[in-house]
């Protein structure tokens, strides 16, 4: 009872302590910095819309910042905007342009020091150099942000929401364009990265490091320079993503290198170069994705062993699979490949003979690029069909023994 | 009014005229006569300008014909073997030759109704005979009212009463002042229509007479037998 | 000469033949978008129609024509007629009768399911395909006296031209792998007039594979202003090039 008591006098004296404080052109607090500098932990500051100038502005105790009808921060192109260095912070509602540009000081529009439970939602960054950093977070949640920057060079520019060494982080329904990478996870782990777009990125729509035990779902990755990109991480799942439109020669809907005990399912590639490319991957698992009017739906390098793919539709692609060597230690099952051209005579919706989904002209362009013109010429149809009565050069056992005769779902 | 100078064709090693001179006058009408393959046709689409000569020229009218065509407007040319676009009916034939020639002044219809083509005018071509084939083909070569008439083996095919018909048009062609110029192996309907004979034997003219001249020299009335009396001359000559 | 090419056509359209072609046109381009369940597989099918079956049959229906109507112009070249609107009566005849085939026959199945870029680049290439090889067919008759051979000599244009050249071009590739071969290939495609319009549709069709490195190269030039302008010039000038030479010969031919 006493101890109850105690809790209970504990939150009283907390809420009565709490006071709000305005800052604005009519109000006490002319500046922002003024009016942290006034707040106690647990304070609210709200601040009224306006052009405010401040100079590297750093929140060191736990306050809740809040901008009413998104109030402009202005770095002048000189300035870190906003530096979070206290736990359970929470930064709403600015428009935050302009930052300094520095590939020394990672200067960002909001940058997180080594806290937790910090919250960072429903802010318009432009025109910063990093958007969200977040160095050494711990259960932070950055949400419902717009970042947007100018694109042009690699140097210029720098990631929209930057993840370094953290855990358990929630990275939810952000827009990030116009950056270097997107989403940029580096040494992150037990994190969730969730109804995300980002487009038009100039290399990577995600780029994803070191990081382990992370999922995300839902994301939109769609016209970025090089698609998305996920290396040497483990226990990753990849649910109901879209990967659209990543057209270019290193562009693919997701390059997975050095991946191990992935999953993949939901997912949806149209329009990529490559949907996905793989090298180095291991024990990963692909259930239920759909590859559609890509140019090649799967790049699988030898390097890869026991990646599974079931269930996944291909429609429409251009090439099916493509392989650069005749070692195959993966598996495909029950996949249904618009190109499949065989039959079904024991009605049980699986085709009786098996589909190879290599032909004989990806593994040609895959030796000889410049090849490509000849593509869907009379003697490459001549030389996939022999191909596919007496495969020489195609892997013998890179098949689909049992091919779904309609649509997997 | 024609006038051909060393005309020489070859087709590949074959000479098919060798250094022709001749010439054809209004009013005549000439036998061009010789053994198969002794260049007649050849000398004849030369005219045309269906064959291009290796050397020499031939003038129309005093005029070079080489890459000239409207003097073609003043001839009228039946064929060896008259053939012509399988799915028209000869009333589109007659019709399309006559948007072609496009002539204004009254056709000369005559062979059309003698030879009763009119009654025939919806059948198509491909089903003709090739008598009636013939038929078409004089009819054309005569419809336009040419003042040069060029007849390859006229009566080849046509039965007699028809090369009769032809016959009969072509003197009276003749007596209008008609260039005519006819090539045939049956030398015995030559007879009465012919003034001048050339005869031409592998490519080369071996004479160009008229046919009283001819008959002098053989003693022969009859033109075949005069011609046969030529050849073994020539053939003594040799 | 406009009388000369009415009569031609008259005269073709009058042939089955070309009736035949028009219905096999429409029965296949019907049936590829009616029967396949999405229709990029349909488009494929087309391709092939259009890459492979109307060059062949322009230029054999177009030479066996030519010499069918040898005495037909035979007949016109001994009328007060120049030889060379003789000639280039036949050609445009011959092409105008191809090209109303074609148009029916596979263009209305493309207006009706592709109205799109693809669609019309498709029949855009159909038609010059088939002008191209109506071309192509009279240089070879005139070049040949004899119709067996001329003919002969038309389906191994038409070989060469959808196969052999293609096969030429792979081998080159293979010799000179070392080499940047991408611009040089470019140079290559303007040689056969059928990998000019494959290219062409490809771009257009498989988009997301013509990104890549190589693709990259192709589509940097035929996809641009410049590059669409070169395709078609040098498809006209495979137009132009076999009917003028095919028309000199033609003044000089003995009929």
């Amino acid at each position: 009872m006493r101890k109850f008591l105690f809790i209970a006098t504990c939150l009283f004296t907390t809420t009565v302590s709490a006071k709000t404080i305005h800052v604005g052109a009519n109000r006490n607090y002319k500046n922002i910095t003024a009016g942290i500098a006034a707040a106690t932990s647990g304070d609210t500051v709200l601040v009224d819309a306006g052009l405010y100038r401040e100079q590297k502005m750093t929140i060191n105790k736990r306050i809740f910042l809040k901008g009413i009808d998104y109030p402009k921060l202005d770095g002048e192109k000189k300035f870190e905007i906003i530096a979070i260095k206290a736990n359970g912070v929470i930064v709403e509602g600015f428009r935050i342009m302009h930052s300094g540009i520095s590939s020394l000081e990672d200067i960002s529009g909001i940058k997180v020091y080594d806290c937790n439970q910090v919250t960072i939602k429903n802010n318009i960054l432009e025109d910063t150099f990093f958007g969200i950093y977040i160095q050494n977070g711990v259960n932070c949640t950055i949400e419902n942000n717009l970042l947007t920057a100018q694109g042009g060079e690699e140097q210029q520019n720098a990631n929209g929401i930057h993840c370094w060494k953290c855990d358990s982080m929630r990275i939810i329904g952000n827009k990030v364009s116009g950056h270097r990478d997107g989403i940029y996870f580096e040494f992150v782990k037990n994190s969730i990265i969730m109804r995300n777009t980002a487009d038009k990125n100039i290399r990577y729509g995600l780029h994803f490091m070191f990081s382990n035990d992370d999922m995300y779902v839902g994301n939109v990755f769609r016209n970025n320079g090089s698609g998305v990109s996920v290396m040497f991480s483990k226990h990753i799942k990849m649910i109901n993503n879209y990967f659209e439109e990543n057209w270019g020669d290193a562009a693919h809907g997701i390059l997975l290198k050095e991946i191990s005990d992935g999953y993949m399912s939901g997912n949806h590639f149209s329009k990529n170069t490559s949907a996905i490319f793989m090298e180095g991957a291991s024990r990963v698992y692909m259930k239920h994705n759909t590859f559609e009017n890509n140019g090649w739906a799967l790049k699988i390098q030898a390097s890869c062993m026991e990646v599974v793919l079931e269930e996944n539709n291909f429609i429409g692609n251009t090439f099916d699979v493509g392989t650069n060597g005749s070692l195959v230690q993966n598996t495909f099952n029950h996949n249904y490949w618009d190109k499949y051209e065989g039959y079904d005579l024991n009605k049980d919706k699986i085709g009786d003979i098996p589909y190879r989904p290599v032909s004989m002209f990806s593994m040609i362009v895959e030796k000889y690029p410049p090849a490509m013109i000849l593509f869907r010429s009379f003697i490459t149809a001549l030389l996939d069909k022999t191909e596919k009565i007496l495969p020489s050069i195609t892997p013998e056992n890179l098949k689909d023994n049992a091919p779904l005769m309609k649509k997997a779902f | 009014m024609i006038i051909a100078s060393n005309v020489t064709k070859k087709f590949g090693k074959l000479k098919a005229l060798d250094n022709v001179s001749t010439f054809c006058n209004k009013g005549e009408c000439i036998a061009l006569i010789g053994p198969n393959g002794s260049g007649k046709t050849t000398l004849i689409k030369s005219i045309l300008g269906m064959v291009v000569p290796d050397s020499g020229f031939i003038t129309f009218k005093d005029k070079n014909i080489l890459h000239h065509w409207q003097y073609r407007d003043e001839i009228g040319y039946m064929p060896q073997i008259g053939r012509y676009p399988d799915n028209m009916t000869i009333g589109q034939v007659l019709s399309m030759m006559k948007d072609i020639r496009n002539k204004k002044n009254a056709l000369d219809e005559d062979l059309i109704h003698s030879f009763s083509l009119h009654q025939l005018l919806n059948k198509r071509m491909s089903t003709l005979s090739g008598g009636t084939r013939q038929k078409v083909s004089a009819a054309l070569a005569f419809l336009f009212d040419p003042t040069v008439l060029i007849l390859d083996e006229p009566t080849a095919g046509l039965d007699p009463v028809a090369s009769e018909i032809l016959k009969e048009k072509i003197i009276a062609e003749k007596e209008k002042g008609k260039l005519v110029l006819i090539t045939s192996h049956i030398l015995s309907e030559l007879d009465d229509l012919v003034s001048r004979i050339i005869y031409m034997q592998d490519g080369k003219l071996v004479f160009h007479k008229s046919i009283e001249a001819v008959r002098e020299e053989t003693g022969e009335a009859k033109l075949s037998k005069a011609i046969a009396r030529v050849m073994s001359k020539q053939s003594v000559v040799e | 000469m406009i009388k000369i090419i009415k009569y031609v056509i008259t005269d073709i359209l009058r042939n089955k033949i070309v009736l035949v072609y028009t219905l096999f046109l429409m029965a296949s381009a019907f049936s590829v978008f009616g029967l396949e369940d999405n229709s990029s597989k349909g488009l494929l099918s087309l391709l092939n129609i259009i890459l492979i079956v109307v060059p062949l049959v322009s230029i054999i229906f177009s030479a066996i024509y030519v010499y069918n109507s040898a005495e037909f112009i035979e007949l016109l070249v001994s009328q007060p007629l120049k030889r060379k609107s003789i000639w280039l009566s036949i050609f445009s005849g011959l092409a105008t009768s191809l090209l109303i085939a074609f148009i029916i026959g596979a263009g209305i199945p493309i207006l009706i399911y592709q109205a799109n870029g693809i669609g019309f680049t498709m029949l855009a290439v159909g038609i010059l395909l088939s002008v191209i090889f109506v071309s192509i067919a009279m240089l070879a008759t005139v070049k040949t006296r004899d119709k067996a051979k001329g003919i002969g000599a038309a389906i191994m244009l038409w070989l060469y031209f959808s196969l052999l050249f293609d096969g030429f071009v792979l081998f080159l590739l293979f010799q000179f792998a070392d080499y940047p071969m991408e611009k040089p290939m470019i140079a290559v495609s303007a040689l056969n007039p059928i990998d000019l319009s494959r290219i062409l549709i490809l771009l257009q069709l498989d988009v997301s594979a013509m990104m890549g490195y190589t693709g990259a190269v192709f589509k940097d030039f035929f996809g641009t202003y410049v590059g669409i302008l070169f395709s078609l010039t040098i498809l006209t000038l495979w137009i132009a090039i076999p009917v003028w030479y095919a028309t000199r010969k033609f003044n000089t031919k003995d009929l």
